[in-house]
């Protein structure tokens, strides 16, 4: 019992090193000179190295750098949470009503429908690459924010509808009724019994939904051509061999850094039980 | 007045009601009765408008509700889940679907206020219905029902789910919740008799989908239309024997033969079907009179005991007050009240009662 809990707490360890190692490089790296960066690997600022705010402030233009990170940044913003936002809206709509009417058309049924949802992601990004193109390209949305939000919630709505039908099954169907028969009507019922009660899964979902979003490459690369870069295209666009690493690893971290505080921010959502009580 | 007219309503090729038709005045408690299946909960969804109906129609004080929607039917519904809104405290429980209905101010506090006294509620208003006991959340729901004073109150098996020391209590305390100055037309759904007969002005006796007799509790128990019904209010259910009647006696299946009760002396010879209650029938030691059967299955509840026999003549069930150690398998010899018999003719339907004459 001992040996177990003496190997589990090790692997624990161990995988942790693993995952945080990177991020603790990037981390320090971004706060070094280059005579820091070049005498070996060191982690503890002030003891084995001086900080020096040289890498973060190229990525803002500083120090004569051709680079500003804030025109991605808030493109990718406005982009994640835009569609983010959208996708939850329209998926929990479309999640509540797949998990309490019954819909069939022919041989399709409910689940038929969530399978739908859930088979665009299924598909290979590179599918959609070229029908999603002519498709901005027609309605001139091409390097656009609207576009990219457009492209977006296609691929987040099946995310948040996977996760969501899921949850508002689980929320007894009674608990409707009863609101309706208290004089509700369907939209109220929704809008002012369920949702709330639907906080924790809306929550994951939406943090779901940021982070397929936030991290999203492949589309914003070949959807936009300069005007609407997005962080993640805007990073890898600098150019590594004339980039140097410290600023490199400022714009990392400072890419993953609003997901870290989204993600905090919404940790309190997250409380299980807020169920219990509705049907014993 | 409720009045629901042949109402039918079927899903799948599963009938869920069947022709079902009923008056209902305000004041008064329907007690639905019947067994698991049987259409209760169906025929109170189709009157708060939840089960869409294959025909029929419901009125409530002379206008056709039936089409109406749930939200607009003033309909409450009690389920036997206890269903709260899990994340209101028991005071906002009750005021959430009356703030709805345009209360406020003074006129909402008061009004829940004396329902959660009522409930006995009201020094936990401030807590979640996930801190209650299973009583005291069906008491929130059954106040927050009340509370909205609808013109239909309907109350789903409430006490199901609850244990046998609280649903003896809360039963008391329904008496006098509905006992009230309520206008309310209360339909109540069970599948015990002492409850149908503890709060029943009318009782009405459900068998898949369709009303098979309506009446006071007294009379559906000492005049069941049918040996459905007869099994359907006795608990346990009524044992049913198939018999001959020749030359003034009774011949049961065995072979075995008694007097013909006096009360059934009306009888012509043929076949009938004669019921007779489970504590009608008592364990003897071997005798002329006696009807010789084995133990199939024990069963012991409450302070009495209740044995599952076999003999030539059929299955049977005899109950008898107190707590013994028979053994299933084992003989036993049975007498049977003959005066205590119920004739039913080969139909099932009712011919002579005990107490009655020929119908």
């Amino acid at each position: 019992m001992v040996i177990k809990r003496v190997l589990s707490t090790l692997f624990v360890a161990l995988w942790s090193i693993f995952v945080l190692m990177p991020l603790l490089w990037a981390l320090t790296t971004s706060f070094k000179s280059p005579d820091a960066v070049e005498n070996g690997a060191t982690y503890i600022p002030f003891l084995e190295f001086q900080p020096v705010l040289t890498g973060w402030e190229s990525i803002f233009g500083g120090g004569g750098a051709t680079t500003n990170l804030i025109p991605p940044l808030v493109n990718s913003m406005v982009i994640t949470f835009g569609a983010a936002v959208i996708s939850l809206v329209l998926g929990a709509i479309s999640s509540y009503g797949l998990s309490r009417y019954v819909f069939k058309a022919g041989f399709i049924k409910n689940q038929d429908i969530v399978f739908f949802f859930v088979s665009q992601r299924i598909m290979p990004p590179i599918v959609l690459s070229f029908p999603f193109f002519l498709m901005l390209l027609t309605f001139g949305l091409l390097d656009s924010q609207a576009g990219l939000i457009l492209v977006s919630i296609a691929g987040l709505m099946p995310i948040v509808v996977w996760l969501m039908v899921d949850f508002f099954n689980g929320i007894p169907k009674e608990l409707d009724e009863m609101a309706m028969l208290e004089g509700f009507n369907p939209f109220q019922v929704f809008g002012r019994v369920i949702l709330p009660l639907a906080a924790p899964g809306l929550t994951v979902a939406g943090m779901f939904a940021v982070i397929f979003g936030w991290n999203d490459f492949f589309f914003p690369l070949i959807l936009t051509f300069g005007k609407v870069a997005t962080l993640p295209v805007a990073i890898v666009s600098l150019n590594a061999t004339i980039t140097p690493y410290w600023t490199l690893s400022a714009a990392a971290i400072f890419a993953i850094l609003p997901l870290i505080i989204f993600a905090f921010a919404m940790e309190r959502f997250l409380s299980k039980g807020s169920l219990s009580g509705a049907v014993r | 007045m409720l009045e629901l007219r042949n109402l039918s309503a079927s899903s799948d090729g599963e009938t869920f009601l069947d022709d079902v038709s009923l008056t209902a005045e305000p004041g008064q408690i329907y007690v639905l009765m019947g067994r698991t299946g049987a259409g209760k909960t169906s025929l109170m969804r189709a009157v708060g408008g939840l089960l869409p109906l294959d025909s029929g129609s419901i009125h409530l004080a002379g206008e056709d509700i039936t089409n109406t929607p749930v939200w607009k039917r003033d309909a409450a519904l009690v389920y036997q889940q206890f269903i709260n809104y899990p994340n209101k405290s028991v005071r906002a429980n009750l005021e959430f679907p009356l703030k709805k209905l345009g209360l406020k101010g003074d006129e909402l506090t008061k009004r829940v206020d004396s329902y959660l006294d009522k409930v006995g509620l009201r020094e936990f208003e401030n807590r979640r219905p996930s801190q209650l006991s299973g009583g005291q959340q069906q008491r929130v729901a059954l106040a927050r029902s009340l509370a909205r004073e609808s013109r239909i109150l309907m109350l789903d098996e409430p006490l199901m789910n609850l244990d046998f020391k609280l649903r003896e209590q809360l039963r008391e305390e329904f008496l006098d919740l509905f006992s009230g100055d309520s206008q309310a037309v209360t339909l109540y759904a069970t599948t015990e008799i002492t409850e149908a007969m503890m709060l029943g002005y009318q009782v009405i006796i459900m068998h898949e989908g369709k009303i098979l007799q309506t009446g006071t509790p007294a009379e559906v128990f000492e005049r069941p239309k049918n040996t459905q019904v007869a099994q359907i209010v006795n608990d346990p259910p009524m044992t049913i024997l198939e018999v001959k009647v020749s030359n003034s006696e009774v011949v049961f299946g065995s072979g075995h033969k008694v007097k013909l009760p006096s009360h059934l002396s009306s009888l012509g010879e043929g076949s009938y079907s004669f019921g007779i209650r489970a504590n009608d029938i008592v364990p003897v030691s071997q005798g002329a009179t006696s009807e010789p059967s084995k133990i199939q299955f024990v069963e012991v509840s409450g302070s009495e005991t209740v044995l599952y026999v076999s003999s030539g003549s059929g299955e049977m069930v005899v109950q008898i007050e107190g707590i013994f150690d028979y053994v299933a398998g084992s003989p036993l010899n049975l007498e049977i009240r003959t005066e205590r018999l119920f004739a039913f003719d080969k139909s099932g339907s009712l011919l002579i009662a005990p107490g009655m004459g020929v119908k």
